[in-house]
């Protein structure tokens, strides 16, 4: 028998999560259909980065909106997601560096952006007093900081499913379809039909479009991430480098994440990732020519998370070019869980009220496939 | 001086130069495949053949027969081909077979066409209230301590718990003038009733006459309390004193020392991490790896033998490292496999070796309560989370061990579960209402052994790299 609901939600990672409690919160009835369990892949184990700092400048407005969500995660989910705000802080290592980061932050600026802030060498060692001398400066982003992925997904899931959503985990959606004006899909032996689609697979969404007529360049990735024993206390934002891949951060109970993009070999159909010691091993290089205090730390597990990755390294967001009642929301490309929050939000401004005030008219996925809508 | 491996590929890695690993290299490098065994202690044995080459303890007769058995393995390895390096800590290992491994301080990465785990058993975990109180540890520790050292214990000891291992190490200790002031034997007396059936079987293997005895030995010298129902241990940051229940009665005694043993389990860990599949055996209340008649996991190329693919003692582990190695020469040189033991003949060895063990996991299968905490009792000690704490996280939506570290960090801390995995499996699948099978386990990943981020920034990264290392 057809269950009727108001809206489908495919893919489990925060964002699915999300939108699926942004569309309770609205007053409708989603179900969220999660193939392994909410946060198994990208969403529950990335290095919890929750960062308006270098990014794309499409996704900023949609970053600054999440931004204001984070800063009250604790009202929205009754659980602070171990939400943290000490900034977020990119390092330039010498001076060509830095005069990219001056013109990066002056482009900004005329843009009406005004959340990343050019530093020079002073305050670049007051904010992390462990950087090597060398560093001539970078770029603070002071709103950002850190969460732990896991807990934030996980509780997106909860208060979804505790407002009133239907969340089938540990199955895969199935036969989707459209017909008398509904979407239709098998959950195991139950089926859902509903006017509303999401497809927010992550790095199986791509697969979802392309079913769909609406195929898009994209690959399946799986970045990177390794954590040590716990060190003391010596670092408080998140720092990034300008010119190599490193990503770092030190949390309350002494361990560092060390992360930056170095890929694994996913095995997508097995849910499995082969690690690369190799490039790991460039990361930790250069973590031990920047932070000294970290040479004798001992690494205690690597893993990588399996997302999707477009070409153009921005997110597909917003409506179907082709089909009345589909939604796109997948393809973060490795920057995705900041995004969570204001994403769900903002799609679910989309679906009920029709459009948003905030600006994401260069996420669609018309910019692949002119709308024939 | 260092001793890194001297090829970047061999026909067949052994991992752990226990029964099995010493048996499986020796069989290997006798068909003449290029064989490496890289091995963690500073000798070869494993732990029921620790220091079999540099034992302080050299009368015969303190450590027993079994023991010994042990040198003649290693005269065979040592007589082959085999490279064999110690002190080697193997940290990744993937279903390419890319092996990454730290000695001395320093990591290489070798290649293999197959690998054969022969990780051994772990003490099973034994979480009762005061178990993580200095002045408490595993039985198995204090007989590393035994065969390396020659150490035994002179304050007040007491050993608790149950199984084949917690005998030979009482007796052991005895023998080398140790002190043993009680034991505590947890052995359900239901057990004995559900073992008998099994009984005829084990009247017939090697265990019987050798266990029989030496319970005598230890019984003569030593006042054993049977039947203990629950157990404690107490003291203010330091053990003072152990409290248990036997007959319905409860009684604290002092102590110094508290060896707490209830069985062994297959170390998985590995295993795990090279995405191997692993069941729920529900007899020896363990992961086991799903492997076919020569020790063949899921992940091809890569074989499990000894107590890493089930727990099924010293003579069974020979066994099954000598089927698994013959496996891979038929694999990989079918022409030589006929210089080694024809696989019938192995296998029929094993059916032997293995008789008698249904009787035993039987017999010594842990009670509940000594498995599965309650309260305050500390479940995963890295991260000081107590059973309460997985409980409180089950209410409010933890459904498995790796959603639980959303919650608790559990198995997050440097001992990757190895202390409070299966703890967590049977606590969460108890409180769920499911079977630990359904309930899973955590995820292992690399580094299985933690290194430290000087080790691995020290790695050479890339081909022109590693030409210049050669070079250099």
């Amino acid at each position: 028998m057809t269950k009727n609901v108001d809206a489908i939600v495919v893919g489990g990672g925060i964002h699915g999560c999300s939108t699926a409690l942004h569309l309770c919160l609205a007053g409708l009835k989603p179900v969220l259909i999660e193939k392994d369990y909410a946060g198994r892949h990208a969403s529950g184990v990335n290095a919890g980065g929750v960062r308006q700092l270098a990014r794309h400048i499409p996704e900023i407005p949609l970053s600054i909106r999440s931004m204001g969500i984070w800063e009250k995660i604790s009202d929205l989910l009754d659980d602070d997601c171990s939400f943290e705000s000490y900034g977020q802080v990119l390092v330039a290592e010498n001076d060509e560096e830095l005069a990219v980061c001056r013109a990066r932050v002056a482009e900004l600026n005329a843009l009406g952006f005004t959340h990343e802030e050019l530093i020079d060498a002073a305050e670049l060692r007051r904010l992390v007093p462990a950087v090597a001398e060398s560093c001539p400066g970078g770029v603070v982003s002071r709103r950002d900081g850190a969460a732990n992925p896991a807990q934030t997904t996980t509780a997106f899931r909860r208060k979804a499913g505790q407002l009133g959503a239907i969340v089938r985990e540990g199955v895969a959606a199935t036969n989707i379809r459209h017909s008398d004006g509904l979407w239709h899909i098998d959950v195991g032996t139950e089926t859902f039909a509903a006017p509303v689609l999401v497809n927010a697979a992550g790095a199986w969404a791509g697969k979802i479009a392309a079913a769909l007529g609406e195929p898009v360049p994209v690959e399946t990735v799986a970045p990177m991430l390794m954590i040590t024993s716990r060190v003391p206390h010596f670092i408080d934002p998140v720092v990034i480098l300008r010119g190599r891949k490193l990503s770092f951060k030190q949390f309350s109970n002494g361990t560092v994440l060390i992360g930056g993009g170095h890929l694994a070999t996913p095995y997508q159909d097995r849910n499995e990732t082969v690690l690369d010691w190799k490039s790991l091993a460039t990361s930790a290089c250069t973590v031990f020519e920047l932070f000294p205090v970290m040479r004798s730390a001992t690494i205690v597990r690597a893993w990588a998370g399996i997302e999707a990755k477009m070409k153009d390294d921005i997110p597909v967001f917003g409506p179907s070019s082709r089909h009345k009642g589909l939604y796109h929301q997948f393809g973060f490309s490795l920057h995705g869980f900041q995004l969570g929050p204001g994403a769900g939000a903002v799609m679910a401004e989309l679906i009920v009220n029709g459009g948003t005030q905030t600006r994401i008219g260069d996420l669609g996925i018309d910019r692949f496939h002119p709308t024939t809508l | 001086m260092t001793m890194a491996p001297k090829r970047e590929a061999y026909d067949v890695v052994v991992i752990g130069a226990g029964p099995a690993g010493l048996a499986a290299a020796a069989t290997s490098a006798e068909a003449g495949l290029s064989t490496l065994l890289l091995d963690e202690n500073i000798g070869p044995g494993g732990q029921v053949f620790r220091a079999i080459s540099s034992t302080p303890v050299t009368e015969r007769n303190q450590l027993g027969a079994d023991y010994w058995a042990g040198a003649e393995l290693v005269q065979a390895l040592r007589a082959s081909s085999a490279e064999v390096i110690h002190r080697a800590t193997v940290w990744s290992l993937d279903r390419n077979l890319d092996i990454a491994v730290s000695i001395g301080g320093a990591s290489a990465f070798v290649k293999a066409k197959r690998v054969i785990l022969a990780t051994g058993a772990l003490e099973r975990p034994f979480p009762i209230p005061g178990w993580t109180l200095p002045g408490v540890m595993t039985a198995g520790a204090a007989q590393t301590m035994l065969k390396s050292s020659a150490l035994v214990p002179d304050g007040r000891t007491v050993i608790a718990g149950q199984g084949p291992l917690l005998w030979l190490l009482a007796a052991q200790i005895l023998r080398l003038g140790g002190r043993i002031d009680r034991i505590l034997d947890t052995t359900e007396r239901g057990n004995y009733f559900a073992a008998l059936p099994h009984a005829f079987a084990f009247l017939t293997s090697p265990y019987f006459a050798k266990g029989l005895a030496m319970m005598r030995e230890v019984k003569t010298k030593v006042q054993v309390v049977s039947g203990v129902t629950d157990l404690s241990a107490s003291g203010d940051g330091q053990l003072a004193s152990v409290s248990y229940v036997a007959g319905g009665k409860r009684e604290t005694i002092p102590a110094d020392l508290l060896l707490l043993h209830q069985g062994v389990v297959p170390n998985v860990n590995l295993a795990m991490a090279a995405d191997v599949e692993h069941r729920w055996d529900d007899l020896q209340l363990c992961w086991s790896p799903v492997l076919d008649a020569s020790g063949n996991s899921t992940v091809p190329g890569i074989a499990i033998a000894g107590d890493g693919a089930g727990i099924g003692g010293a003579t069974a582990a020979v066994v099954r490292g000598r089927i698994a190695a013959r496996a891979a020469v038929e694999a990989l040189a079918p022409a030589t496999a006929a210089k080694l033991a024809p696989m019938a003949t192995l296998r029929s060895d094993l059916a032997k070796a293995e008789r008698g063990r249904v009787f035993l996991d039987t017999l010594f299968r842990p009670a509940p309560q000594f498995r599965i905490p309650s309260g305050d009792t500390i479940v995963c000690r890295c991260e000081e989370v107590t059973a309460k704490d997985v409980l409180d996280s089950v209410a409010i939506g933890a459904t498995g061990p790796n959603q639980l570290k959303a919650y608790r960090r559990t198995g997050m801390g440097p001992c990757q579960g190895r202390l409070c995995g299966l703890t967590v499996t049977e606590l969460m699948a108890q409180a769920r209402g499911k079977t630990p099978q359904e309930i899973g386990y955590y995820r292992l990943r690399a580094p299985v052994k933690p290194i430290t981020l000087a080790e691995l920034a020290a790695v050479p990264k890339t081909e022109a790299d590693v030409k210049a290392v050669v070079r250099g």
